[in-house]
């Protein structure tokens, strides 16, 4: 049963504005049936196109994409076009009083349909999409190379995303984007999406380097707190040999020394030490 | 608001009767079953009976019996269990519908270097019994399918594949968590080596599960430390939950035919009365031999998850294949492997009926299913335009 604050039961249960406006200005639409939800919104604009003065949505989708499109076209209403086009997906959620982080990519949605609707009006070119894949994409005005293929998701959207959301692991992007969810292949994309963004935003943010004492010292402690424990459980274990650089080289021990898939745990470490340490780290394996 | 409860593949009420059985062994009874003294031996005496009980709706003996703490442990159990007593073979086999219990573990297995063919269904939910032929071999440690899925009642030939594995010495195990209690089973006329069942499918309280292994077939604890079951699972007995699942054993055998009668045409009812009522919807695992108190059906252009919310401001409980109840962005694995196309998937729902089911809350179902599928679709962007 998912969390729902009353003001998204609400939403869902009574949801505001649904239907389609014959002479709308502008429509949205984004999602499709494969995707599992797919939203399509109506704006109306006063004589001078500048106010929306009704809005109106059909969804197909769970819960909370029904009572965040709800919201939204209640958001907008008598919203200028660049007030609008201010509404974020957060303001969405928030205006809901909060969706379950699962849930959150239903705001995007939202968000986005006013988008495309927005730049549509404006005549802003809508770029073509190639179609290869399986199920369309999910936001097709996103131009930009597919990343996820099971939901039709491009680079530049999730770059968008993941920025707009500061968003720093692939579990979150899955949750806001959908991108991810299905067969996961595209997930080592996705880490490479938000190592960019991230890399950007510390390049902003002149973030400083890291000394290589506290290096040693993080790589110290991420292994005995995320990493040796788990190998512990499977009845292995690891020890550090030495960090040299960026360098860190470890040894197995126990049911792990010999293991057919230690190759794969030595890979599993560099990825934590990355995550949690910092990017540049390589591991070796050595037998010492 | 009293619930109408037809989720029963989830979990089941505990039968009144079985709670009254267990009652006692909390607060006055509450004596170890392995103590020397008469306070605890007659716990013992009890759990015997349980013993028996549980045997009994299977058609074995006692000793063959083992609790458990739930259906999962015995399935974790089964698996690990033939892979220490068969350590040279490599290879296990398993269906892609497998509940996660065993699903889960046989493809941990696979990362640890194990062989492992998953058999597919066919779109009615059908095991591929041609591919299990081919995929069997002299390197196979175990095969485990389950009896009937649990998302769909799909019923699989489990007596012929078991005689299939035991011709490649690999042994067998079912995971039966849904058919026991639904369907009869009878193991004295099996090759089955090992069979899963879990209390809180069957009226029995949740924590409480049990393996049958037949007698002879080698076997080595997933848990140990104990004399408890014969040393085949150590861990002070959980005397009142094995008490009541006795009882839930007895009534369920008790019941059987009420089951396959009574509740399969209830659920038969509700399956054809929703079809006639709601076009564009059909039902997972129609033309399949299925369990007789589940129905999966999927309604086009809908989402599961908005039909689940608003059957429960009703009071209806029902579950669905749908990938935003589940917090994962797939659709159940289950009708991803039978083809059920995404359109479909999204908007499933099971019930799952029990013999506490009454033809009025039928009847209700019938009445509120049709126009919450109307309100879905014609708020969706789709419903409309297909359905014209």
């Amino acid at each position: 049963m998912w969390d729902y604050t009353s003001k998204v039961k609400d939403h869902f249960l009574n949801p505001r504005n649904v239907g389609d406006i014959p002479d709308a200005d502008a429509v949205g639409e984004v999602g499709s049936l494969a995707c599992g939800d797919a939203l399509k919104l109506y704006l109306k604009l006063d004589d001078s196109k500048e106010k929306i003065v009704d809005a109106k949505f059909q969804t197909f989708g769970c819960a909370s994409a029904i009572a965040s499109s709800s919201a939204l076209t209640e958001m907008v209403k008598g919203k200028t076009l660049d007030e609008a086009l201010a509404v974020s997906n957060q303001d969405i959620a928030e205006f809901l009083g909060g969706l379950p982080e699962e849930k959150m990519h239903c705001s995007v949605m939202g968000q986005e349909a006013l988008e495309v609707a927005i730049f549509k009006f404006r005549g802003l070119e809508v770029p073509d999409h190639d179609a290869e894949h399986d199920h369309g994409h999910a936001y097709p005005d996103y131009e930009g190379t597919l990343v996820c293929k099971c939901f039709g998701i491009t680079d530049t959207f999730l770059k968008k995303v993941i920025a707009d959301n500061h968003l720093t692991t692939s579990e979150q992007v899955t949750n806001f984007t959908k991108a991810g969810g299905a067969c996961g292949s595209c997930i080592p994309k996705i880490k490479e999406l938000i190592a960019e963004v991230l890399g950007q935003a510390k390049e902003a943010a002149t973030k400083p380097k890291l000394s290589n004492l506290k290096k040693m010292q993080l790589v110290q402690e991420v292994l005995e707190r995320d990493i040796r424990p788990m190998l512990r459980a499977d009845g292995g274990d690891l020890e550090l040999i030495d960090i040299d650089g960026d360098h860190v080289q470890i040894a197995f021990r126990k049911a792990c020394a010999g293991c057919a898939s230690s190759g794969n745990t030595a890979r599993f470490v560099e990825m934590k030490l990355r995550e949690l340490v910092y990017e540049g780290l390589h591991v070796q394996e050595v037998s010492a | 608001m009293k619930e109408i409860y037809l989720d029963n593949n989830a979990t089941t009420k505990v039968d009144e009767a079985v709670f009254e059985e267990m009652k006692p062994y909390f607060c006055e009874l509450y004596g170890n079953p392995s103590s020397m003294h008469y306070f605890g031996g007659q716990v013992q005496s009890k759990t015997t009976e349980a013993r028996k009980r549980v045997a009994d709706l299977l058609g074995a003996s006692p000793d063959e019996i083992i609790f458990t703490a739930c259906g999962t442990e015995s399935d974790n159990t089964a698996i690990r269990s033939a892979l220490e007593v068969l350590p040279d073979r490599r290879h296990i086999i398993t269906s892609r519908v497998e509940h996660p219990a065993v699903l889960t573990q046989c493809r941990n297995l696979a990362a640890k270097g194990y062989r492992v063919t998953e058999i597919g269904v066919d779109g009615a939910g059908r095991l591929n019994m041609d591919e299990y032929r081919q995929a069997v071999d002299d390197d196979t440690v175990i095969v485990s399918f389950m009896w009937a899925n649990n998302e769909t009642g799909v019923i699989f030939p489990v007596e012929e594949a078991a005689a299939i594995a035991k011709k490649n010495g690999a042994l067998f195990h079912t995971d039966a968590v849904q058919a026991v209690g639904k369907i009869p089973i009878n193991m004295a006329v099996s090759k089955i080596d090992m069979l899963s069942l879990s209390g809180h499918k069957l009226h029995a309280p949740k924590g409480i599960g049990a393996l049958y292994l037949r007698k002879g077939t080698p076997y080595r604890p997933l848990m140990v430390g104990g004399h408890q079951e014969k040393s085949r699972r150590a861990g002070t007995e959980n005397a009142a939950a094995i008490i009541a699942l006795g009882k839930a054993c007895q009534l369920a055998g008790d019941f059987m035919e009420t089951e396959n009668t009574t509740v399969k045409a209830k659920c038969n009812y509700l399956e054809k009365e929703l079809l006639a009522a709601i076009p564009h919807a059909r039902i997972n695992g129609g033309g399949a031999d299925r369990l007789p108190n589940t129905t999966s059906i999927a309604f086009e252009f809908v989402e599961g998850e908005a039909i689940l919310l608003l059957l429960s401001e009703l009071g209806i409980c029902a579950s669905s294949g749908s990938a935003c109840t589940s917090g994962s962005l797939e659709p159940s694995h289950v009708l991803r492997a039978m083809g059920v196309p995404f359109t479909c998937a999204h908007g499933s729902i099971r019930f799952s009926l029990s013999r506490y089911t009454t033809d009025a809350e039928i009847a209700t179902v019938i009445k509120e299913l049709p126009p919450i599928i109307a309100r879905l679709r014609q708020m969706s962007p789709f419903g409309r335009e297909f359905l014209k």
